[in-house]
Formats: structure tokens, C-alpha cells, sequence
């Protein structure tokens, strides 16, 4: 003890995580980390780490016990209470249709993932904040089919969220996006997940689906969201510390960083279409418009990440004009590609109302009445002459983003996109330059896709009519797919507002 | 006008998902650790292979020998999900924290004898880092193994290790006054000290094991079993006067011990019963990895005992007979 100081907080912190590690003597190091050099990021001195939080685990289960406690018990009076009966209207549920087959499945792979990062980075500091991390991802994932199980016992389109990731057409387009994630390198997966996903688009991502369920009344998602707040701060405050840790590591690594900025930003911007269709299209009652958030979350916040980051030599991802454009769009068109597709689709999907219309109207002054308004109309019209439209053909999917070919050409929205690359002889098809570029720079990983319409007609799933792969899907006919009105969903919804409404009297 | 008050219908359409009622044989209520677990790990339709291991896929029953019909059958028996794993633990803790606050208010462990400081010093405070180690091994085996069921608790484990590589600090910051040079001194006994460099060498090579259940044997049936009792409890003499001091600080760890024991006894019971070739596979690992600790303990007892390696011994024929009680021919 002689002469030696008392530890600060950063020391003390310091001796509780990193002072734990050594270097291997029996083993050589590159054994035992065995996947953090292929990827060319150069590391010269992993203790100029910054520890982005500094959690023992002592306070990790003190906090997070607590947030349990308390959420479990909205959960439990949530469901005592029926609280599924005073969410704004019976199509809010087909939201929690598509976060719980779409997005828990990928808390799940990011769970997984980073545990990943947690053992395979060789530095000691960011192990631990991804282990962390990683257990706040299971937290997520468990947490939300703790909290939509509940809706699962009334509506449909939920049950068989675990079997529909696995298979279904549009899940395909988030599943890829984390199997392309959890397959590639550690610091990849970091940048990829930590970076782009937590950090730069995640506002993008949870503020529509939790603000959504605060505005149409689903209390225990709410629930949900808040807890998840302060992990979320975590994740963010990770991601910008690695992204920061490699560009001042070595002058060689922003190349790589900025491929993979590039290619996760248009990645996250593609998934990040169903949301903008959701938020658009799905909530009842309406938080903002895909543009707004848009123009908020990436626009602006983005462009003062970036701003920030430019002292790195960091730019701008490539085509973040193209996305923006694509904001005006993007909602519109996959919503037409739902509605096409109903009857392969886990939820139910309508046609927006006038009112809804009009909104629509207001919020895209320059695109929704130019090229959409007309299309719905005459769709309504279709329907009320009892022809309503369907699209039998199976669309041709983009190899990168695997969305159906359905989104137009920048700067013109009355055609469609269509590039194309030839790798080994082989002719591939995409969306985007966006899509065609991430092929481009890894055709090897990319000609693996597991792309669910050429599965369909190599007769990978179930046979070759729409019944038999719906059957194959689980999906139940007539409950789980088609058009809201005329569904089980909404005859409950209407027997459970009708009671209501008499009891009211 | 009269109102007819109906009370609404709330009779549910289904109890729980599809996959946790065929799992339960019918459509029955389920635990919030069915729903939370159960196939929760994607399975089919993979995209891509990994770039870091192109033969196999990121979940892949290959990457152990073990063959399981279903990877769901391992459950574990104290129903862990996460939100019942922090609870448990943090509760765990508050009895942690009391015990800090009782020992240094009392200055237990400043005014130590020489011989007791450089005990705990030399024979404790270097299993930090062989927690850390513990929790690198079952981090790798939830990213690596196949199975929530499985891999779930996995991560808690890890997050457990770490938590008493931490406790152990804490009980170096409170022999150093707060200053960390105990922490430093251990940490060269650790990297240095004869006594622990087999310790340190079955950790290593442990580090390499690419069988992902291997590895799961070897840290729960061979390390934790035969080092933990061994430090924690066999190694008691070497604290001196401070026996009871080191007893109580490391409450957890033993607590710790029997509930997690349950678990991964389970788990291993359940994977040797399936069939005779996982029997077979399991009994060998575990013979091998209980006697490679058995070995490196030895060495570790007899520097911090004097007892010829004894106590490793008496650790190791109790992990030998548990494990034959698990089902394994050792
Ligand atoms: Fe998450
Ligand atoms: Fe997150
Ligand atoms: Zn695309």
C-alpha cells in the first residue's frame, strides 16, 4: 500500500474489466482470437479503448432487475385488465404483426451476434461492452414476445412468428440483412449492427414503432419502449466509440469503414422501408410521416453525426441523396406491394380511407396525389365492385435487398429500377445502384442468397401453388393474411366495440 | 330503455405460439420461460456462410460431435429468462454488498497478518482471472452452440463470471486500501507463479476447444467442479486468520456454484442420456478435462497448502463421482 493512490473511477473500472485479460503464453493469441485480423482492420493499441460506460456487473443486474420488475408488472396488469380492447382500432395489431415477426427475430440474431463480438474482439473493453450487449439483446427479444403474447391469444398473424422468419417472402428481407451481419467479421458485425444499425438509423426504427403504440393506445409496448431506452443509450454510445476507435486506430482502416458505412446505411435504409410503410400506412393514428421522421432522424441527426465524424475523413454514406429522395416514395410503394401480395402476407393490409387519404395528401405535397392517390382510388373502386386487385405473379426480388422489384428510378417515379451484374456467367438482378454496389463489392457472399421466389420455383417450399406454400409458411388461410375488413380480427375487434359502445349507452 | 350489460367475451382464441404448443403437445398455457426459449434460435433458410467459417452455417448442429434430435431437450431446470436470471442475481448481490460493507467497516482485511494477505494475495485473487476465462468459454459457447435452450444461460453464466472476476477485485481493492496493487500483484502470480501456470495452461487450451459442447464439459464438469470447490472452500487454511472474512466475501461464488451446478448437470445429463455415442463422447471429455484440472489443482494445492496436491485430489474424486451420477462411465 505503501505510496500508491487511492484508484479514480475510470482506474477502478479499469482493474474490474481489462485487468482482468492477459496475453495467452500456452495458446498462441491468434488461436484464441482467431477471426479479428481477416478483415484487414489494423488495431495498434487496443487500451487506447475508451470504455463508452462503465457497468461492473453488480449494477448491471441492479438496474436491469429493477426495469424487469417494473415492466413485468405493466405486463400482468395489461393483460388482467384486457388492455388489448383500448388500443385505437383492431388494424393497429397487424404493427405488432410485423415488429414480431420482422424485428424480435433480429434482437434474437443480435443477441447472438454479440456475443460474437464478445469473445472474438481481442480487446478486453469492447468484449465486455458487447457481452452486455448481448444480454440486453436477449432482454429485447424475450421481452417482446412477453409483451405481444398477450395480443397473440386474441388476434392472428402472430403464432407462428418463429416459423414465418424462417420462410416467409418479405421476413426474408430483415433475416438477410442479420445473417449478412452475423456472417461477416467481428469489427464488420460492430460497424454493421453497433454503428449503423443502433447508432445511426435505430431512432428510425424504434421511435415509430414505440411513439406508435403510445398514439394508438397499446400501453404494454410502451412499456416496453421506455425500458428499453437506457439500453439503447448503451448500444448508441457503443457504436459511435467503435467507429471512432477504428478511424483513429489506423490511417488503413477508413477505406474499409467507409465500404461498410456505405454498404449498412443502404441496407438499413431497405429494411427500414417496411417501417416507413407501417408508420404511413398502418397506424391508425398517425405519429409523423416517414418523410418527417425521415428529415429528423437521418437529415438532420445523421448530418451532424457526419459532420462530426468528417475530422476521421469520414464521409456521408454513398446514395444518402438517393434515400432521401426515396422518402417521398418508399412507403407508397411497398405499401402497393402488400396489398398486392395480401394473400401472402402475415397481416392484413386495406386501403386508406378518405381522411387517411387527405393526410397523406398534406404530407407529401409533392408526390402522394401526383403518382399514389390515383392508384388507391381506383383500387378502392375495384374493390367496391367487388374485383379487387391481386397480383398472382411472383415478383422478381432483388438479389441484395430481396424486396420485389417495385421501387422507380431516382427522379422518376413512373419507372421502374431495374440493374443488373453478371458474376461467373451468371446474370443477377437488383433494385438499386444502392443494392448492385453492395453485390459488386462481395458477389461471393451474395450469390448465396436464399432468395424465397426462385426457392418457390426450385420447390423449396411446400409445392408450386400459392396454396401449398402458404401451407408451408403455417400460414392459416383467411385468418392470418387478406384484407382487414372481412377478417377474424376485425369481426372481434367490431363484437369487442360494439359492447362497448352498448354498455356506454 | 333498458341496458342489457353482457360482460365482453374475453375467452382467448389460442394460449400461446404455435411452436411452444407443439412443443407442449396441445394448446396450453405456457411459462414466460417457454415462450421466451423455446426455437427462438432461427434454424432454417440461412443466406449466407460465414466468412470466418465458410463450412458451416452461423447455427449449426455441426460444431459439436454431440447429436441431439432436438436441442430443446436440455432445459434449463431453474427456468432462467432474462428478466428472472437479473432478479435472481440481483438479489444475490445484496447480500454481497452487505458483507462488503460489514468486513470494511471493520477494517477486516487492512489489518491482516503478513501471512494472510500474501495467502489471499497468491492463492485467491488470481482466480479473477480464471472467472475470466470462464466467461470468454461460455460466451464463445453461446455464440457458438446450437440452441437457446442451451445458449441462453450461457450468456447469463458469462455475465456471472464476470461478475465474480469482479468480486474478487473487489475483495483485492479492499486488501490494497483502494489502490489496485494487490490486483497487480496477483495478476503477475497469475502470469508467473508456478503454482498457477497449470491453472493458466487448462484455461489457454481450453480457449482453443472448437467443439462447442466439448467445452461446456470442460468448463462445468472439469474447471468448475474441481477449481472452484478447490479455491473456495479446500484452500481455506491458506487465508489464516481470515477464513471467515474470505467466507463470507465469497458467499456468492459458493451460492453461485450449487445453483448454476444444477443447471449444467442438467444439461450434461440430458445430452449424454440420448444416445450411447453421446454417452460415449461426454464421458470421455469429462474424464479428460476433470483429470487435466485434477492436475493443474495439484500444483496449485500444494504451493498454497503444502499438502502434496491432496486437496486437488479430494476435489477431483468428488467431480468424478458427480459426474457418474450424471449418467458418465469414468
Ligand atoms: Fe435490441
Ligand atoms: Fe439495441
Ligand atoms: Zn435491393
Amino acid at each position: 500500500m505503501s505510496g500508491a493512490k487511492k484508484l479514480g473511477l475510470k482506474q477502478r473500472y479499469a482493474h474490474m474489466t481489462r485487468g482482468l485479460d492477459w496475453e495467452t503464453t500456452y495458446q498462441p493469441m491468434d488461436k484464441v482470437f482467431p477471426y479479428d485480423r481477416f478483415e484487414g482492420i489494423k488495431i495498434k493499441d487496443w487500451s487506447a479503448w475508451e470504455d463508452p460506460f462503465r457497468l461492473t456487473m453488480d449494477t448491471y443486474w441492479k438496474f436491469q432487475a429493477e426495469k424487469e420488475r417494473k415492466l413485468y408488472a405493466v405486463l400482468d396488469s395489461f393483460a388482467q385488465n384486457n388492455g388489448q380492447t383500448g388500443v385505437s382500432d383492431g388494424r393497429y395489431i397487424n404493427v405488432l404483426k410485423l415488429f414480431l415477426t420482422g424485428i424480435s427475430p433480429e434482437e434474437y440474431q443480435a443477441h447472438r451476434g454479440f456475443a460474437f463480438a464478445g469473445r472474438h474482439l481481442r480487446g478486453v473493453g469492447p468484449r465486455v461492452a458487447a457481452q452486455m450487449q448481448s444480454l440486453d439483446e436477449l432482454r429485447h427479444v424475450q421481452t417482446q414476445i412477453h409483451t405481444i403474447s398477450h395480443y397473440n391469444k386474441y388476434f392472428d398473424g402472430l403464432s407462428e412468428f418463429r416459423h414465418m422468419h424462417d420462410r416467409v417472402w418479405y421476413l426474408s428481407v430483415p433475416k438477410s440483412f442479420f445473417d449478412d451481419a452475423r456472417t461477416a467479421g467481428p469489427f464488420e458485425f460492430m460497424i454493421a449492427i453497433g454503428f449503423a444499425f443502433e447508432y445511426l438509423l435505430t431512432n428510425l426504427l424504434f421511435v415509430p414503432f414505440m411513439s406508435g403504440a403510445a398514439y394508438n393506445g397499446d400501453m404494454s409496448t410502451v412499456t416496453f419502449g421506455f425500458s428499453a431506452q437506457s439500453d439503447e443509450s448503451r448500444h448508441m454510445t457503443l457504436g459511435i466509440e467503435v467507429i471512432k476507435f477504428l478511424l483513429e486506430q489506423h490511417p488503413d482502416n477508413l477505406p474499409i469503414v467507409q465500404k461498410w458505412v456505405d454498404k449498412w446505411f443502404w441496407r438499413g435504409h431497405r429494411v427500414l422501408g417496411l417501417v416507413a410503410m407501417m408508420m404511413d400506412y398502418m397506424l391508425p393514428k398517425k405519429v409523423m410521416s416517414w418523410k418527417e421522421a425521415w428529415e429528423i432522424y437521418f437529415t438532420e441527426a445523421g448530418g451532424s453525426l457526419f459532420t462530426d465524424l468528417a475530422r476521421y475523413g469520414l464521409k456521408v454514406p454513398k446514395y444518402a441523396d438517393v434515400a432521401t429522395a426515396e422518402a417521398e416514395h418508399i412507403s407508397h410503394q411497398n405499401w402497393a406491394i402488400f396489398y398486392q401480395y395480401t394473400h401472402a402476407a402475415g397481416f392484413h393490409t386495406w386501403m386508406p380511407d378518405a381522411e387517411h387519404l387527405d393526410w397523406l395528401s398534406a404530407k407529401y405535397p409533392d408526390t402522394f396525389d401526383k403518382y399514389y392517390r390515383p392508384r388507391w382510388e381506383l383500387w378502392a373502386k375495384l374493390e367496391k365492385e367487388g374485383k379487387r386487385f391481386y397480383n398472382n405473379a411472383l415478383p422478381q426480388l432483388c438479389q441484395c435487398c430481396q424486396i420485389p422489384m417495385g421501387y422507380t428510378e431516382p427522379g422518376d417515379p413512373t419507372t421502374i429500377a431495374f440493374r443488373s451484374s453478371t458474376y461467373k456467367d451468371q446474370k443477377y438482378h437488383f433494385c438499386s445502384d444502392g443494392c448492385k454496389d453492395i453485390f459488386d463489392n462481395e458477389p461471393d457472399k451474395f450469390v448465396q442468397a436464399w432468395l424465397p421466389v426462385h426457392q418457390i420455383f426450385q420447390g423449396n417450399c411446400g409445392g408450386a401453388t400459392v396454396p401449398d406454400v402458404l401451407a408451408w409458411y403455417r400460414m392459416n388461410v383467411g385468418a392470418d393474411n387478406m384484407d382487414y375488413v372481412g377478417s377474424p380480427d376485425e369481426a372481434l375487434w367490431n363484437e369487442w366495440h360494439a359492447e362497448k359502445l352498448r354498455k356506454a349507452v | 330503455m333498458t341496458i342489457q350489460i353482457k360482460t365482453l367475451d374475453f375467452e382467448p382464441k389460442r394460449q400461446t405460439f404455435g411452436h411452444v404448443a407443439r412443443r407442449l403437445g396441445g394448446d396450453k398455457p405456457a411459462t414466460r420461460y417457454q415462450e421466451g426459449t423455446f426455437d427462438i434460435q432461427p434454424t432454417h433458410n440461412f443466406h449466407y456462410k460465414p466468412l470466418w467459417e465458410p463450412d458451416l452455417w452461423q447455427y449449426d448442429v455441426r460444431k459439436t460431435a454431440v447429436v441431439m434430435e432436438d436441442w430443446y431437450k436440455p432445459l434449463d431446470p431453474r427456468q432462467y429468462y432474462y428478466a428472472t436470471y437479473n432478479i435472481a442475481r440481483a438479489n444475490m448481490n445484496q447480500a454481497v454488498d452487505r458483507n462488503f460493507v460489514f468486513v470494511e467497516e471493520r477494517g477486516l482485511l487492512t489489518k491482516l497478518s503478513d501471512t494472510g494477505r500474501a495467502g489471499i494475495q497468491r492463492g485467491l485473487l488470481p482466480m479473477r482471472h480464471l472467472h475470466w476465462g470462464a466467461n470468454m468459454n461460455m460466451t464463445e459457447i453461446c455464440q457458438r452452440g446450437y440452441g437457446t435452450a442451451v445458449t441462453g444461460p450461457c450468456i447469463f453464466s458469462a455475465g456471472d463470471h464476470l461478475g465474480m472476476a469482479q468480486i474478487i477485485s473487489r475483495i483485492g481493492l479492499a486488501l490494497d486500501g483502494q489502490t489496485g496493487t494487490s490486483l497487480d500483484a496477483a495478476k503477475v502470480v497469475w502470469l508467473q507463479d508456478p503454482a498457477w501456470q497449470g491453472v493458466r495452461q487448462l484455461i489457454e487450451d481450453s480457449f482453443v476447444e472448437r467443439d462447442w459442447f466439448q467445452l461446456y464439459v470442460a468448463q462445468t464438469i472439469g474447471i468448475n467442479a474441481v477449481l472452484f470447490p478447490l479455491v473456495y472452500r479446500l484452500a481455506e487454511p491458506a487465508w489464516a486468520e481470515s477464513v471467515l472474512t474470505v467466507a463470507m466475501l465469497t458467499e456468492f461464488m459458493n451460492d453461485w456454484q450449487a445453483e448454476e451446478t444444477r443447471w449444467s448437470d442438467s444439461v450434461v445429463r440430458t445430452v449424454a442420456a440420448e444416445s450411447g455415442a453421446n454417452r460415449a463422447l461426454v464421458s470421455q471429455w469429462a474424464a479428460h478435462w476433470i483429470d487435466r484440472a485434477v492436475v493443474s489443482g495439484r500444483t496449485l494445492s500444494a504451493a498454497l497448502l503444502c499438502d502434496e496436491g491432496k486437496a486437488a485430489d479430494t476435489a477431483g474424486e468428488t467431480a468424478r463421482t458427480r459426474a457418474r451420477a450424471l449418467g458418465l462411465a469414468i
